[in-house]
């Protein structure tokens, strides 16, 4: 049957390319495992050249699928699922790449293209473990494309193919409207009855997303480099001989991911409204953990390229490193993080697929690990607790298990299913994560603090105490006045806990300023070899704004005029939001906030700004904010949140509207009661009462003017609130012809209308009251100031950074040493 | 992890009044959600009903969340107290639309006879 409409050969050849890319991996992998394995030099350049033909088709054909897909999507094709599923005609062009980056198949295909990218530069670059690597690599990208190759073995469904149609998923097989009435099959026209796609998720419809994805994925893909060269390395008996080598490779997939994550945080502050820029949500768990390990592995080689030490930790953290990888990849495409995330996750019914990606590189990663760990070179003699490598290790260590502490944590939902427990995250997860992970952040603090004033292998006591007396007492002396002037007063969770933190922004500051200083005491001033220092200056600067901007968070808008629900002696207290009335100036903290008005006309018709001024009370500034909510795209129904900020240099105030009536108003159903009155009689409405003072005939005043040859009766109302507020209402009755014409009167403040809505019999009237909840337009607003936030997005710029100037060095280096073949 | 919940039932959970638990139902749409921004922004509460029909009242100190009206489920972590089941965390409620979930074909369905005319 002929569909009228329908593109069919984008999709047709996408999935051809699909399968051609599952092909070539495949035998690129074969090709270069057989180049490894080979004894012959002429054996093994052949098998290489194989490889690289291979593997450049699979990178071709990679992007062709990509480039399908945008066009699907740009083209509005909705005969297509993925473009009905993930866009609609009216998304701004910038947006386009965010809508494949939403779906599953379209972030796995980005992982796909970046393994592409990444596996050009290792042929051009790395020589001779360039068959062992690229083994690895092109078996992960023959795993990658089983994701999406949409194919149906023995009845099992293998991977979800980007290509298919609505019609072939059966979206449309419930709906009468499309079929046809005589045969009951599809109408041939359905597809002229597709107007619209459902559209992107309005939360993703954000700058921050078009960029966070693709960097995060980047990092993602560039964690399989240093675990391939580990492979490469035990399966090759060439133990210590890539570590050099590879340095910036590791390098580059830490500053990477770690800018990755950084960017989804960021995006997190921008755009929701946990009120922070981490929550300890599975899916930030999920991609933190692989890059503490990796950093980690970082670590200890660089211990083993200096001393000899750390060799086996080395292959063991970057094989953990790619395996927090996978595993996160199941954790948060398999569903199971359900009822545990605020992110929403798609069960795509391939959670065996991805239970099997683990175990295809567990098993033989880890086969080889244990059956080569004898071989790999280990040195008996301790390290020197006066030695540079000792604390680093024990560093690498403390990652480690931080990692594992967060990991486990995570994976309750899945030891639940295995176990067939029923435990729950802790009532206050993020406490829960952050009573261990203070200790973390003073140990590492400390750690990055020293250790770069100790030397390799040993240190004389004298070289250490006189070199490190300085930074440290500048340390004590800047902790102690933000201790004492900082006023870090968090008590939350009591004494112990503030003296941790108090504790950590030492550690904080300690790594920031020994790091700083040891650029001039140790390094002379060369910043070209300070890449370690200042990524490490990053790492404190890192510390310090998350713990400051965390523990001096304070909620401006609390709401102190209304009693605490809880026990007095509890410190919780979550009165965070505030009512602002149009036009009413509010207390907010150390401002007055006014909600000036509220705009709906923004372009894409979708948003309505709510514009609120504050107003320091102490001085002349004043700023307006303008927080939005954004009405959802059609899959869903209802608003989404985007808060607004004032950037400071020391501190964001930062807010969103929790509430505003404007939402509901097409809901406002409230009725008029009538009611028959007498001059002098009262009525009670819910806050208040009314007396009818008189009825005026043909009034001429300041409202109405009426002369004698008018019918028009003004009934005069005198309204008084609860607090006792006196308000004048006049609503008119008049005749024209036959027809009666009602005037209605309002009493704002009190969110009341009175109408005169008949004449009765024995001079009685009758007047109509409807209490509308929302004649004044308000919102319930929330506010909070994040001191230094900045110090925590400065930190991580710094951070990448030094390990940018450590990837320039490292890989100038491996030149000088090893000149180009 | 001295500190984790367990996910219980509402039965169940009464039977564990003042601990911390997890209860996972669905709105109960019988009862109205309570939340008037002008009164108290700050108070929400609403009644639940789990797979077993045993129905609560919850009370949440924080606003409204947005999308509760269409939730499919509803993952709450706090106490009993008495008949009321009270969440003192900001992030102790979960809401769980099956529209969001964009890949589930049946919602998918669903959404494409609405945008059809």
């Amino acid at each position: 049957m002929k569909y009228l409409g329908e593109q069919l050969w984008p999709g047709q050849l996408g999935h051809i390319f699909i399968l051609v890319s599952f092909v070539a991996s495949i035998l690129a992998t074969i090709a270069y495992f057989k180049s490894a394995n080979a004894k012959l030099e002429d054996e093994a350049s052949g098998w290489r050249q194989f490889g690289r033909i291979c593997f450049a088709l699979d990178v071709f054909s990679v992007l062709s699928v990509f480039l399908l897909i945008f066009y699907i999507v740009a083209a509005h094709r909705f005969e297509y699922f993925y473009a009905w599923n993930h866009s609609e005609r009216s998304l701004s062009v910038k947006y386009l790449l965010s809508c494949i980056w939403e779906g599953q198949e379209g972030s796995f295909l980005l992982w796909t293209m970046w393994h592409g990218v990444l596996g050009l530069i290792l042929i051009k670059t790395s020589k001779k473990w360039e068959a062992p690597v690229m083994t690895v690599l092109s078996f992960a990208q023959a795993c990658l494309a089983t994701m999406i190759i949409g194919l149906y073995f023995f009845g099992a469904k293998v991977g979800s193919n980007p290509f298919l149609l609505v019609r072939e998923l059966g979206m449309l097989d419930n709906a009468p409207a499309f079929m046809d009435m005589e045969s009951g099959a599809l109408r041939p026209d359905y597809l002229s009855m597709i107007k619209d796609g459902t559209g992107l998720n309005q939360l993703l419809q954000n700058y921050w997303m078009v960029i966070h994805p693709p960097i995060l994925f980047l990092g993602f893909a560039s964690t399989i480099v240093p675990f391939a060269f580990a492979i490469a390395g035990l399966w090759k008996k060439d133990f210590g001989g890539w570590t050099k080598f590879a340095l910036p490779w590791s390098l580059f997939s830490a500053a990477v991911l770690g800018t990755g994550i950084m960017l989804g945080a960021l995006w997190a502050y921008e755009s929701l409204t946990f009120g922070g820029y981490w929550a300890w949500d599975p899916v930030e768990n999920a991609s933190l953990v692989p890059w503490l390990v990796l950093v980690a592995g970082l670590h200890t080689q660089v211990i083993f390229n200096s001393t000899g030490h750390s060799l086996r930790a080395t292959y063991f953290f970057y094989i953990m490193s790619f395996m927090f990888i996978l595993y996160s990849t199941f954790l948060t495409r398999s569903g199971v993080l359900g009822d545990n995330s605020v992110h929403a996750f798609t069960d795509l019914g391939m959670n065996f697929q991805l239970v099997m990606f683990m175990v295809v590189f567990a098993i033989p990663a880890f086969a080889l690990f244990i059956s080569r760990y004898k071989q790999i070179p280990h040195i008996q003699k301790e390290e020197s607790s006066y030695s540079r490598e000792f604390w680093m290790f024990i560093g690498s260590l403390v990652l480690f298990l931080s990692a594992l502490f967060i990991i486990t944590a995570t994976s309750l939902p899945v030891i639940n299913k295995v176990f067939g427990t029923d435990w729950a995250s802790a009532e206050d997860r993020e406490f829960s994560y952050n009573r261990i992970e203070i200790f973390v952040a003073i140990l590492l603090g400390l750690l990055t603090a020293i250790g770069q004033y100790l030397k390799y292998r040993n240190t004389s006591k004298s070289y250490f105490t006189k070199k490190i007396a300085l930074p440290t007492i500048i340390s004590i002396i800047g902790a102690a006045c933000i201790s004492l002037f900082g006023g870090v007063h968090y008590n939350k969770y009591g004494v112990g806990f503030l003296a941790a933190i108090h504790l950590g922004i030492f550690a904080g500051l300690y790594a920031t300023i020994a790091n700083a200083t040891y650029i001039w005491a140790g390094l002379k001033g060369k910043l070209s070899v300070a890449g370690g220092s200042v990524a490490h200056v990053g790492f404190g600067l890192l510390l310090v704004g998350i713990l400051i901007s965390s523990s001096k968070k304070e909620v401006l808008s609390q709401n102190t005029t209304l009693a605490l629900p809880f026990d007095p002696k509890s410190n919780e207290n979550p009165m965070e939001n505030q009512t602002l009335f149009q036009g009413v100036e509010t207390d907010m903290g150390k401002y007055k906030a006014t909600f000036i008005n509220s705009d709906s006309m923004s372009k894409d018709g979708k948003s309505t700004f709510f514009k609120i001024r504050f107003q320091n009370k102490r001085s002349d500034e004043q700023f307006d904010l303008h927080p939005n909510l954004i009405r959802n795209s059609k899959g869903q129904e209802g608003f989404s949140n985007n808060p607004d900020a004032k950037h400071y240099w020391n501190k964001d105030i930062f807010s969103y509207i929790s509430y505003a009536n404007e939402l509901d108003r097409d809901k406002d159903t409230s009725q008029f009661y009538p009611h028959r009155m007498n001059v002098g009689d009262t009525i009670y409405y819910s806050s208040g009462y009314m007396i009818l003072d008189s009825v005026v005939a043909n009034p001429n005043n300041d409202k109405y003017h009426f002369n004698s040859s008018d019918t028009a009766l003004m009934a005069s109302l005198t309204v008084v609130s609860k607090d006792s507020v006196r308000y004048k209402a006049r609503p008119l009755y008049s005749l024209k012809g036959n027809q009666a014409n009602l005037v209605l009167d309002t009493v704002v403040a009190q969110n009341i209308a009175i109408g005169f809505s008949n004449v009765l019999d024995n001079h009685r009237v009758e007047i109509s009251v409807r209490e509308s909840p929302s004649m004044v337009s308000f919102v319930a607003l929330k506010v909070l100031q994040f001191p230094f936030i900045r110090l925590v997005w400065l930190g991580t710029l710094v951070m990448v950074i030094g390990l940018i100037m450590s990837i320039v060095r490292r890989v100038r280096l491996n030149q000088r040493q090893d000149p180009v073949i | 992890m001295g500190n984790l919940s367990t996910y219980e039932t509402i039965a169940s959970a009464k039977q564990k009044e003042g601990k911390t638990v997890t209860i996972i139902a669905k709105l109960d749409n019988s009862q109205p959600i309570e939340y008037d921004a002008q009164k108290n922004p700050n108070f929400t509460s609403f009644h639940i009903t789990d797979t077993l029909g045993n129905k609560a009242r919850v009370v949440y100190y924080y606003e409204k969340p947005f999308d509760i009206e269409k939730a499919e489920r509803i993952v709450m972590s706090g106490k009993m107290n008495g008949e009321v089941f009270e969440i003192r965390k900001k992030d102790g409620i979960l809401i769980k639309c099956p529209s969001k979930y964009k890949d589930d074909p049946k919602a998918a369905s669903n959404n494409l006879k609405q945008t059809s005319y």
